[in-house]
């Protein structure tokens, strides 16, 4: 009976033979990000050539960094509720609703910042949760569910908004703490969002391919009746999701708050398809259980580029929009081709 | 070991869904190191059976029993916690995760202190691997691969694998030779002959008689949710079976008939 156990299989890399470059190289293709990497570094090399120096330069990477530090702070957590299966559109009125939040309690009534801050993000934590039971209660898919949300809250901020100010927007002076926190521009031209964000990426890539929470998303995307069997308690990661995405968003409107020194009842709406666009740019899969913390920053960053790039270009402005579409397109195909090569067996050719 | 008692039996269990009746009156019983093959065509109740065993429906009426002492499950987890582990014909995996994370799904090793956690992913594919290997299949060496490229025979594996190493003691196998090419299907059953030599109790569902013949001890025929056969190995031939299947002994007089009257069938009056 002793001799039923097989030998010990080798671990790692003691795996005889050559592992060599070329291995390597194949698994670095294969991970979910790849090919989001090689769409990084065109996009940056083609703006580089035809934008020049200026593009290069410290203002050009402020420009779109801001921009991915905005969208990313959002896409992050989209990212995983996508790799969960799942989708949250209500992020589009979560941000100015959030921003109002800060803007009329700290603007309009004079109250301490951190109050409107902490009932901005309060209040996203609410919608999340909102959210996450609707969807797990009525089962109705979450693109759905989310659109609902999205409108309702955005009624309710026109509604409160107009009833208690008077207006749809609202002026905030932010005292230097707070300005200076939320809403600094560090070196007279980056957004501090940025290093929220880089926090934020660093947080959730703990989350997802550290801890172990990150295999329960994973499997939840993969196979929800599966992940249940095991054990996994799948509703509490749902509805801890939702949350998480609800927070960001509200996060993302405290900052904007601070940032532009008032808040508005619409704008946000844009923040939708661009977290959905950088999300899928970055190689994780509209149906869920794949995809890469890492892969949605490559995403993130590509789309911000573009985004910005076009503007240290002699190309007409409105081509950005072409390119992004494009973009979305060539990065669906590409990925799709990654996750073929990730599935491949790797069946090294011995025996 | 536990000659005496049978490890999970099933004593008169009645299923009915409001006033469809599921199951009629079933008494099975499964002994330790024993591979039951319960046979059956679609629709003859067999997924009712198998939820019924993993605690997915609660018995209407009837009881389970198991090492001699009455049982009740009102989660899966409850029979999940007795050992009772369930292998669908997919493996219920996760294809775009890697074997190693699928592995551990939901008992992820770690490693760390406090509140940060890290999953252990040398562990959890050492592991993986090496109880995969211990079945044979040492095709699966690497546990970064993902699930989705294996085959099927490999994924059953796998997950037959998983399902012992996390201490099942009764393994409920759904069609896992269904989806499987000959040669495939023939590795998983040299995986259930394993498992039966590790002492537990295999209850291997299929409808693929030649599959039941090579691993079973002992044989259950469900038709229309009632046993219509319950017999042990060597007791009826490949045909008899088949045709217990098909539709109970009729069909087999059937042909004796037909081939008795020149091809003409019985009247129906007779």
């Amino acid at each position: 009976m002793a001799t039923a156990t097989s030998p010990k299989p080798a671990d790692g890399p003691a795996q005889a033979g050559k592992p060599g470059v070329f291995q390597a190289l194949g698994g670095l293709a294969r991970r979910p990000e790849a090919g989001s990497f090689i769409g990084m570094i065109v996009v940056f090399v083609f703006f580089a050539i035809f934008g020049g120096a200026q593009f290069i330069g410290a203002a050009g990477a402020a420009s779109w960094l801001n921009v991915a530090a905005e969208v990313g702070l959002v896409a992050l957590p989209v990212g995983l509720l996508m790799i969960a299966g799942e989708l949250d559109l209500s992020i589009g009125s979560v941000i100015p609703a959030a921003s109002l939040t800060v803007a009329i309690i700290s603007g309009y009534y004079g109250l301490p910042e951190i109050l409107g801050v902490a009932a901005a993000l309060a209040f996203g934590l609410a919608v999340g949760f909102v959210n996450g039971v609707l969807v797990l209660r009525t089962r109705v898919p979450s693109l759905i569910v989310t659109i609902g949300t999205m409108f309702a809250v955005m009624g309710l901020t026109l509604g409160l908004a107009v009833l208690l100010t008077g207006a749809t927007s609202t002026a905030l002076v932010p005292t230097p703490f707070w300005k200076a926190i939320f809403g600094q521009f560090v070196g007279g031209m980056f957004e501090i969002t940025i290093f929220w964000w880089i926090l934020s990426v660093a947080i959730l890539a703990y989350v997802l391919h550290i801890s172990p929470w990150g295999n329960w998303i994973f499997a939840l995307g993969g196979d929800r009746e599966s992940a249940r069997n095991a054990g996994i308690p799948t509703d509490k990661v749902t509805i801890g999701l939702f949350m998480t995405s609800g927070f960001s968003a509200a996060f993302l409107g405290v900052c904007q708050v601070m940032i532009y020194q008032s808040a508005q009842v619409v704008g946000g709406q844009s923040f939708i398809f661009n977290s959905i666009m950088c999300v899928v740019i970055g190689g994780v899969l509209l149906t869920g259980g794949f995809g890469s913390i890492v892969g949605i920053v490559f995403g993130t960053i590509t789309f911000a580029i573009v985004n910005q790039g076009i503007y240290f270009t002699n190309f007409d402005p409105n081509l950005g929009s072409v390119i992004i579409g494009a973009l979305l397109l060539v990065a669906v195909l590409m990925n799709d081709t990654f996750r073929a090569l990730a599935l491949s067996t790797i069946t090294k050719k011995k025996k | 070991m536990t000659d005496t008692h049978p490890v999970l039996e099933l004593r008169n269990v009645n299923k009915s869904f409001g006033p469809i009746d599921v199951l009629h009156d079933i008494s099975l019983k499964v002994k330790a190191g024993e591979v039951l093959c319960l046979l059956g065509d679609n629709g003859a109740g067999k997924s009712t059976l198998i939820k019924t065993l993993a605690g997915v429906h609660k018995p209407t009426t009837g009881e389970i029993w198991m090492d001699g002492g009455r049982v009740s499950f009102d989660r899966p987890k409850d029979a999940a916690d007795r050992g009772i582990a369930t292998v669908h014909q997919f493996g219920g995996t996760f294809p775009l995760m890697t074997i190693g994370r699928s592995f551990f799904v939901g008992v992820e090793p770690t490693k760390g202190w406090g509140p940060f956690k890290i999953f252990d992913r040398k562990k959890a594919n050492a592991v993986a691997v090496k109880a995969v290997q211990s079945f044979g299949i040492t095709r699966i060496d690497d546990g970064d691969r993902l699930i989705g490229g294996l085959s099927g025979g490999e994924r059953q594996s796998l997950a037959i694998a998983r399902a012992v190493h996390f201490g099942a003691r009764v393994l409920i196998l759904d069609e896992p030779t269904a989806a499987l090419g000959v040669k495939q299907a023939s590795h998983v059953l040299r995986i259930v002959l394993e498992a039966k030599k590790r002492g537990i109790a295999v209850i291997f569902i299929t409808h693929q008689v030649t599959h039941a013949m090579a691993v079973g001890d002992h044989f259950a025929v469900l038709i229309r949710g009632a046993l219509a056969a319950n017999f042990m190995r060597g007791e009826k031939s490949r045909e008899e079976i088949t045709d217990l299947m098909a539709g109970g002994e009729a069909l087999a007089d059937l042909d004796a008939y037909m081939e008795s009257h020149d091809g003409h069938a019985p009247d129906l009056v007779s």
